[in-house]
């Protein structure tokens, strides 16, 4: 993991005076990749949490150039943003786009995917809450299994989702992208590198950073960073890049933590049976098993 | 100025590279294609210096010509049908964010059924989308509004993005000879794209951003004021073309034979012809008809048409529209020009080359004939009683 302490990034503010909620993961992430990109930051956010908490005329909460997308149309506005900014001559720029996990893994992977295969020039970070927040916590194809959502209730017939999440780090990989990462703000000096090291690469860049939410996940808001570190320390997620064709494992936890107990500290998990949460271990068991014989340490 | 034999979609590229967009990305559909097809020859063999972008889908191909927009850069795209459909969203966006984007349309039939020819249900069906609206009736036309659209779209008090629309095959696929002015010329007549509306490392912006009740109908009432101030720049702008190239256009419609006309056929696009012959024909026979051409649909030609029909007895509008369970909407628009004018004439609809279903020659004298003889509101011409044409 690398080495990047809190004091060593800017103090400057790209990001700030939005409405977002208390505790909100999404606008931290938002907040520590500007401060590594700068000034000369463009960027993108579609329709979602974040353009509703800072893009309200007349207040308006980014100090670099920004400008919100359709629903699905990050990537492809991204594009948009790039070519013409080079068209006009500029250089020292980087189009960053920002969007939920609905805006990236539903309805934006089309043009997400086009963008990688075109190899613009852009970094995609999608900050992924885990279900639709901004329109009240609908279940997205990130939801994790079991999660209750306001789409996916937990009844006695159907305990929650009953799907596991896509795999968007491995769909951008298999573009065979420049540079793929993943990061939680639970691990905030990782995620900081990894926007670092995108911005330095030529061609397309996805960086899938999990970014809890309070009021979704029913969490407190001072808990936010605690729950990010052990999705992580469970096992439930990892840190891992994809750079020329080679997936590396960035941090491999000794021993993983209690995956009951990172469950059962969040609201929308709490109606889980013993067999729900085997059926979780089970299949974080067997993503590692992957981890372990496919990726480099 | 040199003389080409080219079709509507050819003509049309070869207006966009002399009017030098910065960025061009398109998803290909039928019959829209040979105009990006062509653009991507002119961008691999240097004659046109802009970024061509391979989009995966007609969404994407408008909302990255809005990110180049937003750039500052000139951006063009083109679709058709199914493909503007499915843009929709994107056009309301690109209008509501004032981006002069210009976008060729293939008018073309919308499914289902599926039909892949011409008719004008797509694009009518976005004349709320805030975008100006052309209708050329052939090619020469087709290239002279490629170079004066961004022109018109990007004066400062219309700041609207343009939608040229071209009839599907009658149109993109026709031969004709086309003059094609100098690039000394072109460049005379349209400076680079300068504009405020853009990303700025000087001035950041925070662009495209929501506006509550109190304010956003502030934003939406300017909207419509930036296309109403088309009105004139379009005039002047024709004016400053006719100057530069010499070929003079007539504003918002073309008036033919209206004058002394008792009996008006108005109609827009490529059939524009054979109506002004078919009134030729009448008037041998004594009867005094007249077309207007609608050249523009938005902004909406009130006044010209009011003043066109004045003196008029009857008026039919022939169109390859309908809004089901009414009426074709060139028809309402029409009405409601001469409502406003306090003119009390009959007028009725007339439905015709849905799917690209042949409008013959007798058809429009049969139409002529309903107008001066009266027959139903709405008629969907060649169909009869049993619906089964």
């Amino acid at each position: 993991m690398a080495n990047k302490t809190a004091e060593s990034i800017s103090r400057e503010e790209f990001f700030y005076g939005h409405k977002a909620c208390a505790g909100c993961g999404g606008s931290l992430a938002v907040r520590a990749a500007l401060k590594v990109l700068g000034p000369r930051a463009v960027s993108v956010l579609p329709a979602g949490c974040m353009s509703a908490v800072g893009f309200n005329f007349p207040q308006l909460c980014f100090s670099n150039n920004s400008i919100i997308s359709t629903f699905a149309g990050t990537a492809s506005m991204l594009t948009g943003v790039e070519a013409g900014l080079r068209a006009k001559g500029y250089k020292d720029f980087t189009a960053v786009g920002f969007a939920g996990d609905g805006g990236t893994a539903d309805i934006g992977i089309q043009a997400l995917s086009g963008a990688i295969d075109r190899n613009d020039n852009v970094i995609y970070i999608c900050y992924d809450n885990e279900a639709y927040m901004n329109t009240g916590i609908q279940k997205s194809g990130l939801t994790p299994f079991g999660a209750k959502t306001t789409t996916t209730p937990a009844g006695h017939n159907i305990h929650g989702n009953i799907r596991p999440k896509k795999n968007m780090f491995e769909i951008a990989a298999a573009h065979d992208i420049p540079y793929a990462a993943t990061a939680s703000i639970g691990y905030l000096p990782d995620f900081i590198e990894k926007v670092r090291k995108a911005s330095r690469i030529q061609g397309t860049k996805y960086i899938h950073v999990i970014a809890p939410c309070p009021t979704g996940w029913g969490i407190a808001p001072d808990q936010t960073i605690e729950i990010a570190k052990e999705v992580v320390d469970s096992g439930l997620w990892y840190l891992a890049e994809y750079q020329d064709g080679q997936f590396t494992l960035n941090h491999k936890p000794k021993e993983f933590t209690d995956v009951s107990a990172y469950l059962k500290k969040q609201g929308r998990f709490k109606h889980l049976t013993d067999e729900d949460i085997k059926v979780i271990t089970d299949s974080r068991d067997k993503k590692w098993e992957f981890i372990n014989k496919n990726f480099q340490l | 100025m040199a003389k080409k034999f080219l079709s509507g979609n050819e003509a049309f590229a070869e207006g966009i590279r002399l009017a030098r967009p910065k960025v061009i990305s398109a998803y290909p559909i039928t019959p829209q294609t040979i105009v990006v097809e062509r653009l991507s020859e002119m961008v691999e063999d240097g004659s046109l210096k802009a970024e061509y972008v391979h989009v995966e889908s007609e969404h994407s191909a408008l909302s990255c010509a809005i990110g180049a927009s937003a750039a500052g850069a000139r951006a063009f795209t083109a679709t058709s049908s199914q493909g503007l459909l499915y843009m929709a969203e994107c056009l309301y966006y690109a209008a509501g964010g004032r981006f002069p984007i210009v976008m060729m349309n293939a008018d073309r039939s919308t499914a289902l059924p599926w039909n892949i020819y011409g008719d004008q249900r797509d694009s009518l069906s976005q004349l709320d989308s805030g975008w100006i609206q052309a209708y050329a009736e052939n090619a020469q036309e087709a290239l002279d509004l490629a170079l004066m659209s961004y022109k018109i779209a990007e004066n400062k008090d219309v700041s609207t993005p343009y939608m040229a629309n071209l009839d599907g095959f009658v149109l993109t696929h026709t031969y004709e000879t086309v003059d094609i002015p100098d690039r000394e010329q072109a460049d005379r007549f349209l400076p680079p794209y300068e504009t405020d509306n853009r990303i700025d490392f000087n001035n950041p912006k925070n662009m495209a951003f929501s506006a509550g009740p109190d304010t956003n109908y502030v934003f939406k009432f300017r909207e419509h004021q930036g296309v109403l101030a088309a009105r004139d720049v379009i005039r002047k702008t024709e004016k400053e073309f006719a100057d530069v190239f010499g070929r003079m256009y007539s504003g918002l419609v073309e008036n033919y034979r209206t004058e002394d006309a008792d009996y008006i056929l108005i109609t827009l696009g490529s059939i524009a012809g054979l109506c002004r012959e078919t009134a030729d024909k009448l008037r041998e026979n004594g009867i005094k008809a007249g077309v207007v051409r609608i050249r523009y649909m938005r902004p909406f030609p009130n006044e010209e048409i009011a003043q066109a029909l004045k003196n008029a007895k009857a008026y039919g509008v022939l169109e390859k529209d309908i809004s089901f369970g009414n009426e074709g909407t060139v028809f309402t628009n029409v009405n409601s020009a001469l409502k406003k004018a306090g003119a009390a004439i009959n007028g009725y609809d007339f439905i015709g080359g849905l799917g690209g279903r042949n409008i013959s020659a007798g058809d429009i004298e049969d139409i002529y004939n309903g107008i001066i003889n009266g027959t139903e509101n709405v008629n969907f011409i060649g169909i009869r009683g049993d619906g089964n044409g």
